[in-house]
């Protein structure tokens, strides 16, 4: 008899994929171990400045997260933790880990940081990458989950100091390295990278030459909270560069130190990096990007791209740097490169290094310990069709161990991971967690109001342009608040705790925080409150970073008076706060899926897996998708046709799965939880379904050209179409011309296609496997043949495949003359014009959006991006999340993307699905109208009004009024604005509460 | 608010929460600048703005009024609160003429939440547009009846 599963998750690695993970895990039932070598948890993207595409700041997007794992009550955070051994199996693990010694009592230790202070040792700052020093004992930066600080033994020399100042009596020196046991399900692997180590490329002389550093140091050194508080300048003198080079793919593509493969996201980190070095800088600052190909594949990211080189003035230079030597005198440093087959030497004062990504150091040992496998590259092997799947039933990958890979892909992936971990233990769901209480609401119907004001520095964000210290003092003054103080991070998790502190000392009654956008953190703060004992809309925040210091950055001035004013208009705002109470609704578990490719399917297949129902619609007579298009894969480890059938198969076998074929959704209505939509069949009857989620799935097509002759010329095809000759044996030629970026990154549709390089490459290399002797040329833009596809078009080069670069200047030409087809291009080695006669044209065409997806988004009420492809709730940390709760979004829907990345995201909205689905309950958000019944005259104007049904009149003592179903009431405030007896009053948006904020917003306030 | 002498505007400006705040937010993301003039309100939808609190906002001091919310026809978070809007601002323009304030100075736009770019534009211009038409009339009455 199998052991008795586990309904438990331990997820190794604390980064932001494994906090994604465990964050989905958590909020479906499950217990989570979160398990981190270092001595907190945030990863890499904790030491980042910004993110790219969106120039969002890292840690901003981050701590709410980092804060939201640290106080899950279902997730037990464990670091200084090494996994030391596994036994069992999948469903019922033991895994043994060693904790190594932090010489602190965890528990004992508040982070208060005096011990830090009066430490008289100085060490190397690891997170500041060595850029600064720091004290023996140290938490690794000042958000750190868990706040609790560690002794690096290596550098301490016992003088006893931090033992004798120490109030908690947190340090013991002689704490010995312990071994602790787990049980649990399953496992999820986020390890995580390492940077690759500079000093191996000697010709660009990091380690020699000081102003020459790698792109993780130099992300260190535009954090605001880093070693030169946010100011560009060269370690060698501290003086502010004014000519910056940064050199692309170090440590990747690079067959001589063997890292073959493109570490797929230093494109855009070095674009990003360019760019806000110049925002951190006094202007001019020349800045220039020496890269092989521009890999800028993802959503929107050729838009930057093309802003770097046009707004922004970056300049780009196509080429493998040679070496760099140094000026002895000045430390400014010497580019040398060959651009247009001509050698040029160009001095810059400042070289970054954008180093690739390297599998974690210990991922030999890691892999031996729990008995998964490697590649050749010694990151996790996966395969197309089961990307987050190791070859050990029951462990799981996700994130940059299974290669590299930016932050989105990576929380993608972590959330998938989480849908396959929570399939394995799904009977098992709820048995080992704990519900979230909260203290009893204090009553403050009787209180004056009395305010307190947290105002936030945000690193230099906020108080590198306005006078916060100013703002403080200003506050203090203004009626009813009681106490105002500044956070150099008010989200971080120990002001978490100063401000519920601060709420008990002061018996504060209404809560402010001057900080970033309510839209990201106002969630993260309403739950401090209520932790605090107060109900959490006597919370109210005003924006004075997205809407203040980061508009004005010129005019310090005035950007402090509008934060004043702004904190003024909210605290009259704030006075008329009053305690809501947020409705329960019921969850129907069932989910509706829009789409039947790939991504629709395993979607479907993940969330019946866990004992859900689907509805899977299909507008086409068949499943499948695009993946019916699609004969062998680039990676050759699995059949797609077999593949395609035997999803087909389980999806038609499983009785969890309703499938609708020939079918469209006509009408979604409700709300999450609560949706009821219509199905319209082939018949033309009209299916209800009640469902409390849904999922996009629509897929995206191959563009049609109108370039190059394609529908007047039988030899012009596009890259599906010579996928079918190749698979059905049909075809014939000699010569063969693959022309890139038809459709795509031109003015139409400006944003890369991103698979055509690959399809480009499988079939090139196709047709070599059968006719090694039909000459191909591809030519490009530029290849982007990112993580191990590198591998791939290395092969194809090496087996003769011809790759000419072009641009946009001059394009190549096709065209027909006497029964010939004729193509030319720029040959920029020849540096001559090339026409040849090849025997087929192979357009690779972009990939377009389902032109359904306007009628759907309509529908669903979510957004598009100008390109046509559904927009996310936001491109770095909710990437198949819509703003709409309850909605999620998967595969080439979101953008165009590979099978094994569109099976990902299918699975993340799995586990995203599953935190609502696996609930029988929803909390709803208090913000509803309220019908004053005495006031109502019974006029039925507001129940005319509300789109969603939510205003029924009923009979109140032989008067009819209006009355509000809670549950359907989403706060828009539409009916309250229509009232004409004013009877109806909007929750935390009152017109009183309007009325006073506008007023506070115009007049001052005599102090 | 450079020039020590001139008429710097007070704009009050409701967003929605879902579009505009968001496009308000993203000028900021992006580093957008645009003048310090404008007062944000955040409220749910555009659909909540009841006439009366821009009446108010005149009444108050406020120079320009501008009225965000998502885009028309279908991007409303809350199905058509952009349409009804759309109406009460309409009607509104047309009766602050009867009262003596330039219709200019309200001003109704549809910003998405990827319109940085337009947010920061539509408050440059407006403050701009203010700057020629002068302080809100409201204000002068104000004074002389004092």
């Amino acid at each position: 008899m199998a052991n008795q599963k586990i309904g438990a998750v331990l997820v190794i690695g604390g980064g932001v994929a494994g906090i994604q993970a465990s964050l989905d895990l958590a909020d479906s039932g499950f217990k989570v171990y979160l398990a981190d070598q270092a001595p907190s948890i945030g990863g890499v993207m904790a030491q980042l400045d910004k993110t790219f595409p969106t120039n969002d700041c890292s840690m901003c997007i981050l701590s709410p997260k980092l804060v939201a794992a640290g106080r899950h009550p279902n997730i037990t955070v464990l670091t200084n933790v090494e996994v030391a051994g596994l036994n069992g199996e999948a469903g019922s693990f033991e895994v043994k880990l060693r904790k190594l010694s932090r010489y602190i009592i965890e528990e004992k230790c508040n982070g208060c940081g005096i011990c830090a202070q009066k430490c008289p040792i100085e060490a190397i700052d690891t997170f500041n990458e060595g850029l600064s020093n720091r004290s023996a004992i140290y938490v690794e930066y000042p958000q750190a989950v868990p706040l609790k600080y560690k002794i690096d033994r290596e550098k301490c020399i016992g003088c006893g100091t931090c033992y004798e100042v120490c109030k908690a009596k947190a340090i013991t020196y002689d704490q010995k390295d312990s071994e602790a046991t787990l049980k649990v399900g399953s496992i999820i692997l986020a390890p995580g990278f390492e940077v690759f180590d500079a000093k191996l490329k000697s010709e660009y002389g990091y380690g020699r030459y000081p102003n020459v550093v790698t792109s993780i140091e130099f992300e260190r050194i535009l954090s605001a909270s880093g070693p030169y508080g946010g100011l560009v300048l060269r370690p060698s003198d501290g003086e502010i560069p004014k000519k910056i080079a940064f050199i692309q793919c170090v440590g990747s593509r690079d067959y001589q130190l063997g890292n073959n493969y493109c570490s797929a996201a230093c494109c855009m980190y070095g674009m990003k990096e360019a760019v806000i070095a110049k925002e951190h800088t006094p202007p001019p600052l020349n800045a220039k990007i020496f890269f092989m190909d521009m890999r800028s594949y993802g959503k929107e990211f050729d838009a930057y791209y093309k802003r770097a080189q046009g707004e922004w003035g970056i300049q780009f230079v196509r080429s493998r740097v040679a070496g760099i030597t140094e000026d002895p005198k000045t430390q400014n440093l010497f580019v040398h490169y060959v651009e247009n087959e001509t050698p040029k030497t160009e001095e810059f004062e400042m070289v970054v290094l954008s180093v690739g990504m390297q599998p974690p150091k210990n991922a030999e040992k890691l892999a031996e310990s729990l008995g998964i496998k490697l590649n050749a590259y010694k990151f996790c092997e996966t395969q197309a069709f089961s990307p987050t799947e190791t070859s050990k039933p029951g462990v799981f990958v996700c994130g940059a161990f299974s290669g590299p890979k930016d932050i989105p892909e990576s929380v993608a992936q972590a959330s998938a991971a989480a849908a396959k971990a929570m399939e394995v233990i799904a009977s098992e769901r709820g048995t080992e967690v704990a519900v979230k209480e909260y203290p009893p609401e204090r009553d403050v119907s009787l209180e004056e109001p009395r305010i307190g004001v947290f105002v936030c520095h945000c690193g230099i964000n906020i108080g590198g342009v306005v006078n916060v210290p100013e703002v403080v003092e200003y506050a203090r003054k203004l009626p009813n608040v009681v106490f105002a103080e500044a956070n150099v991070y008010t989200c971080s998790e120990d002001t978490q705790k100063l401000i519920k502190e601060k709420i008990m000392e002061n018996k504060l009654n209404r809560v402010i925080v001057a900080s970033c956008t309510p839209r990201t953190h106002e969630p993260l703060f309403k739950e401090t409150v209520q932790e605090a004992g107060l109900n959490p809309y006597l919370f109210e925040m005003t924006n004075i970073r997205d809407q203040c210091s980061w508009v004005h950055m010129h005019d310090a001035k005035e950007a402090t008076e509008k934060a004043k004013d702004l904190v003024r208009s909210i605290v009259a705002k704030a006075k008329l706060l009053a305690p809501l109470k947020k409705p329960l609704i019921n969850v129907t578990p069932v989910a509706l899926v829009i789409g039947g490719g790939v991504s629709g399917i395993t979607a479907s297949l993940s969330l019946a897996d866990q004992g859900f129902e689907v509805h899977l619609v299909e507008k086409e007579p068949e499943l499948g998708g695009q993946l019916r298009n699609i004969n062998y894969l680039l990676e050759k480890d699995s059949d797609p046709k077999e593949k395609l059938s035997s999803l087909v198969e389980a999806v038609t076998k499983n009785d969890k799965i309703r499938v609708y074929k020939n079918a469209e959704v006509v009408d979604v209505y409700g709300f999450v939880g609560n949706f009821k939509s219509k199905i319209k069949q082939k018949n033309g009857e009209e299916k209800e379904v009640e469902h409390g989620v849904v999922i996009v799935a629509t897929g995206a097509s191959e563009y049609k050209p109108s370039e190059y002759l394609y529908g007047k010329d039988p030899r012009v095809v596009t890259q599906h179409e010579l996928e079918e000759k190749l698979a059905s044996g049909t075809f014939e030629a000699k010569t063969v011309v693959m022309i890139q970026c038809v459709g795509a990154r031109n003015d139409e549709r400006p944003n890369c296609a991103r698979i055509c390089c690959g399809q480009a490459i499988k079939n090139a290399l196709k047709i070599k496997e059968t006719r090694s002797e039909t000459e191909i040329y591809v030519l490009y833009k530029d290849m982007r043949a990112y993580g191990f596809k590198e591998d791939y078009y290395r092969e194809a080069a090496i087996k003769g495949v011809i790759f000419v670069n072009y641009d946009d200047e001059r394009k190549p030409q096709v065209k027909a003359e006497n029964g010939k087809l004729l193509a030319s291009f720029w040959e920029p080695v020849l540096n001559e014009q090339v026409e040849i006669e090849p025997d087929l044209v192979v357009l690779s065409a972009a990939t377009v959006p389902n032109p359904d997806n306007k009628k759907l988004a309509d529908m669903l009420k979510v957004p598009l991006t100008k390109d046509g492809f559904f927009l996310e709730a936001h491109m770095k940390l909710r990437p198949v999340d819509f703003a709409t709760e309850g909605v999620f979004l998967c595969g080439m829907a979101h953008s165009p993307k590979y099978i094994d990345e569109s099976i990902a995201q299918a699975c993340a909205t799995a586990a995203r699905a599953t935190t609502i689905l696996s609930k029988k309950t929803l909390e709803m958000e208090g913000i509803v109208a309220n019908v004053s019944e005495d006031l109502c005259s019974g006029c039925r104007i507001c129940e005319y009004l509300c789109p969603y049904g939510a205003v029924e009149m009923k009979d109140k003592e032989g008067k009819t009024v209006a009355h509000v179903l809670e549950a359907l009431c989403k706060g828009c405030g539409a009916c309250g604005t229509a009232c004409p007896t004013k009877a109806i009053i909007m929750g935390h948006f009152t017109t009183e509460e309007i009325l006073a904020q506008v007023k506070a917003a115009l007049v001052e306030v005599k102090i | 608010m450079s020039e020590k002498n001139g008429f710097e505007p007070k704009i009050i400006g409701f967003l929605c929460n879902w579009c505009s705040y968001a496009g308000a937010d993203l000028a900021g993301v992006s580093r957008i600048q645009y003048p310090p003039n404008i007062r944000i309100i955040r409220v749910m939808c555009s659909g909540r703005i009841d006439p009366a609190f821009v009446l108010e906002a005149f009444k108050d001091g406020a120079d320009g009024v501008l009225v965000a919310g998502c885009h028309l026809p279908s991007d409303c978070h809350y199905i058509s609160g952009n349409f009804k809007a759309l109406r009460r601002i309409t009607l509104l323009k047309k009766a602050l003429a009867e009262f003596g304030i330039e219709p200019e100075r309200l001003r109704l736009e549809w910003i998405s939440a990827s319109e940085g770019d337009k947010f920061a534009t539509v408050v440059r211009d407006m403050t701009e547009q203010i700057k020629k038409l002068g302080p809100n009339p409201f204000k002068e009455m104000e004074v002389k009846s004092q």
